[in-house]
């Protein structure tokens, strides 16, 4: 039995999944362990064994295995996963592919490994999406004013460990301001020219509010519709547990509590006479139109 | 009045629009450029209010002063509703300020109709070009077009917009004569079919430049357009509503045709009373709209000459099954992919699964329980390895009391009605998966 501790990402993941493969290191006879996991120290497996200091001669490596493209994208993306327990999973179906000749076995809906695995990347994608989605910058004082560009900074706490992973979107799309994203895990800035990465921090770090939270609160108030209260529906895209770093979540009780009055408010209203056409030159022209069908 | 309630009377009167899809637009971003924004890919829904519907753009009107008189809008001209107006600079402003902060994906930007279609257009036209031009805004843009606007505005309007919008309100000209005197069921037809040339002629000469291998920069163009129905407010029937839709779909290609039950209003008019908006069937005739365009029905398979609507208490698929039972049961490993999306819950991603796995194996139960098929719905009308459903089942009149909810004692009630909105009776999931099954 072989203890791997690597880092947790995608690279240093393959790399030594590479040189296993070449010494055909059944996956049963791996035990996978990350950096800064607490359950190393809990059970010892930290413990650096004789295997994983070995450095393995770069001519093995060169023997490269060749892998359906999909299980690349499979692999970058679990490799965010929070549980760390996809690193054993992704060797187990690597195996399968290179020496039980079971390519088929990424397409097999059956299979509980794969499945296992397609179940953590949707909930990684769904994170990525709901991260995309609900991150709220908050604008803060310039620290080069001279320099014109305005300046942002949102508070975002993610499920796994895909702020890497989603950088380029941000990048793409708030390319002309500056701006961070801090996380519990790691942040992320822009200031126009690179991106740059530093330590995770605490929500004691991340500005408070933004005069314009007043306004947006004003759209939420002002676009939702009480005569169709659907609250399941709410909460199944937009679950509680994002509702804190929300601004408008703040409202939501209060839009519900208020809705019954304000449609029987509107049933109870009179109807409304027809006004007189007024007299208009383009009103006119319509009705001629109208009038000629 | 200040900007906080002009906004919440120019969003409060634009929220009886339904769409909000920001997906499908060419792909742009802002890299290397002044500006923000992106758009590619599937859109992004930046918040969710109670009424379940997300937010994904800024949707307000440029002013809601309105010469028409359409009687279930709340911006009819006689309407006593509070007015204001935004200059085409502060719709700008608001987007920028809202799309920096990530709370949308982009802007909707409609309007009452002031003085003339083309003024109005030109002033909704502004907005956008002053968001692409000054502020090199990349995000997305959808225009509400005027149908009786000029053709060369309709078709400027297009060169800022990712989607370009004109809603058709009611299925058949009769109705729009009742409640919408101003509209006219041709003239939107016209317009959409002068955007509809618009979209085509720019991906055609796109398509030129590329095989060309071409440096000329590629013109830019709406990438589709979409309209609107409002359900329950006339006497139009389901069948009027998706053969209007299947028209729309079928010649002008249109991306998405929106069903909006009709909701109650402040300020209701004379000519329209208000009552309980009719989700259920907002809901079921999404269904049908989405068994057009993914399940390749037929629009007049959905509903029968003796039955112009649609089934309130079954969805429109089963409902089409047990008016065809002689068409079942299906062979999960024999029959071709269009005869797997006839099967009442199995929806198509799951029957395209089915054709995968059955190249490796022969499909079983457990396969379906596994792509945690509903196999309630679905075992009466198919085959598979370790399942053949017995023929008297089938053919038995109770099959259909099987999927219908039990029936409910009527309460009476002579008190005056108060129409509460009442949360309906699908499940979490299947109003997240609004209009799939």
């Amino acid at each position: 039995m072989r203890t791997i501790t690597i880092d947790p990402t995608f690279r240093a993941w393959r790399s030594r999944a590479r040189t296993l493969l070449d010494e055909r290191v059944h996956p049963n006879d791996v035990i996978w362990s990350t950096k800064g996991n607490d359950t190393d120290e809990l059970f010892g497996f930290a413990e650096p064994t004789h295997e994983n200091v070995i450095k393995f001669p770069v001519s093995q490596i060169n023997n490269r295995v060749k892998v359906p493209a999909y299980f690349i994208k499979l692999s970058e993306t679990v490799s965010c996963h929070r549980s760390q327990q996809q690193w054993s999973m992704l060797y187990h179906i690597l195996w399968s592919i290179t020496y039980e000749q079971e390519r088929d076995i990424l397409v097999d809906q059956t299979n509980d490994t794969m499945r296992k695995l397609e179940h953590m990347r949707k909930s990684i994608s769904r994170d990525i999406h709901k991260m995309r989605a609900f991150v709220r910058f908050r604008q803060v004082d310039s620290i080069e004013p001279e320099n014109n560009r305005e300046n942002y900074v949102a508070w975002f706490e993610p499920e796994h460990l895909i702020v890497r992973a989603n950088t380029p979107f941000f990048r793409k799309r708030f390319a002309g301001m500056n701006w961070s994203i801090l996380t519990p895990d790691e942040c992320v800035h822009w200031d126009g020219n690179e991106i740059s990465y530093t330590e995770g921090v605490d929500q004691s770090h991340a500005p408070e509010g933004d005069e314009l939270e007043e306004l947006w609160k004003g759209y939420y108030r002002s676009i939702f519709n009480p005569a169709r209260v659907k609250i399941k529906m709410m909460q199944s895209e937009m679950p509680k547990k994002y509702w804190k770093n929300l601004p408008e979540a703040e409202i939501i009780e209060e839009l519900i509590q208020t809705s019954t009055d304000r449609v029987n408010g509107m049933m109870k209203e009179e109807n409304r006479p027809l006004k007189p056409e007024p007299k208009n030159k383009y009103l006119d022209h319509l009705k001629q139109l109208n009038d000629n069908e | 009045m200040n900007s906080l309630q002009k906004l919440e009377i120019l969003a409060d009167a634009a929220k009886y629009d339904a769409s909000c899809a920001s997906s499908g637009a060419a792909r742009k971003d802002s890299t290397g450029g002044k500006g923000v924004g992106s758009t590619g890919g599937t859109g992004i829904c930046h918040s969710y209010t109670p009424d379940g519907r997300c937010i994904s753009l800024l949707k307000v009107l440029l002013t809601n002063v309105c010469l028409y008189d359409c009687h279930y809008c709340i911006n009819r001209r006689s309407s006593n509703v509070r007015r204001a107006r935004f200059t085409p600079e502060e719709v700008v402003d608001l987007t920028l300020s809202f799309y920096k902060r990530n709370y949308i994906e982009g802007l909707f930007l409609s309007s009452g109709i002031v003085r003339s279609a083309d003024y109005t257009m030109e002033l909704v036209i502004k907005v956008a070009k002053s968001l692409r031009e000054q502020h090199h805004f990349r995000g997305y843009i959808h225009l509400k077009t005027i149908p009786e606007a000029s053709p060369e505005l309709i078709a400027e309007a297009g060169k800022y917009a990712d989607r370009l919008s004109i809603n058709v309100e009611l299925p058949t000209p009769e109705g729009l004569k009742i409640l919408a005197p101003e509209k006219n069921v041709h003239r939107t037809r016209d317009a959409m079919a002068t955007i509809q040339s618009k979209i085509t002629e720019t991906k055609e000469t796109c398509k030129e430049l590329k095989k060309a291998n071409s440096r000329v920069k590629k013109p830019t163009y709406a990438s589709g357009q979409s309209t609107q129905m409002i359900v329950g407010a006339d006497q139009s029937n389901d069948s009027q509503f998706l053969n209007r839709a299947g028209d729309l779909y079928g010649n002008f290609k249109l991306r998405r045709v929106y069903y909006s039950a009709f909701s109650p209003i402040p300020e209701p008019s004379v000519i329209l009373p208000l009552k309980s908006p009719p989700l259920i069937r907002e809901h079921r005739l999404y269904q049908a709209d989405w068994l057009m365009r993914f399940y390749k029905f037929d629009v007049n398979e959905l509903t029968t000459a003796q039955a112009p609507n649609l089934e309130l208490d079954i969805d429109p698929k089963l409902s089409w099954a047990l008016r065809n039972r002689s068409f079942f049961p299906i062979d999960l490993n024999r029959s071709p992919l269009e005869m797997l999306f006839r099967i009442p819950g199995l929806g198509v991603r799951n029957a395209q699964r089915i054709v995968g796995l059955r190249r490796h194996h022969a499909v079983r139960l457990e396969d379906l329980v596994k792509l945690r098929v509903n196999l309630k719905k679905t075992l009466p009308f198919m085959i598979c390895v370790n399942h053949n459903p017995a023929k008297l089942e089938l053919d038995s009149a109770a099959l259909r009391a099987k999927f219908a909810p039990p029936p409910e004692q009527i309460e009476m009630d002579f008190s005056t009605p108060i129409i509460v909105p009442k949360a309906t009776s699908m499940t979490a999931q299947q109003e997240a998966k609004h209009g799939e099954f």
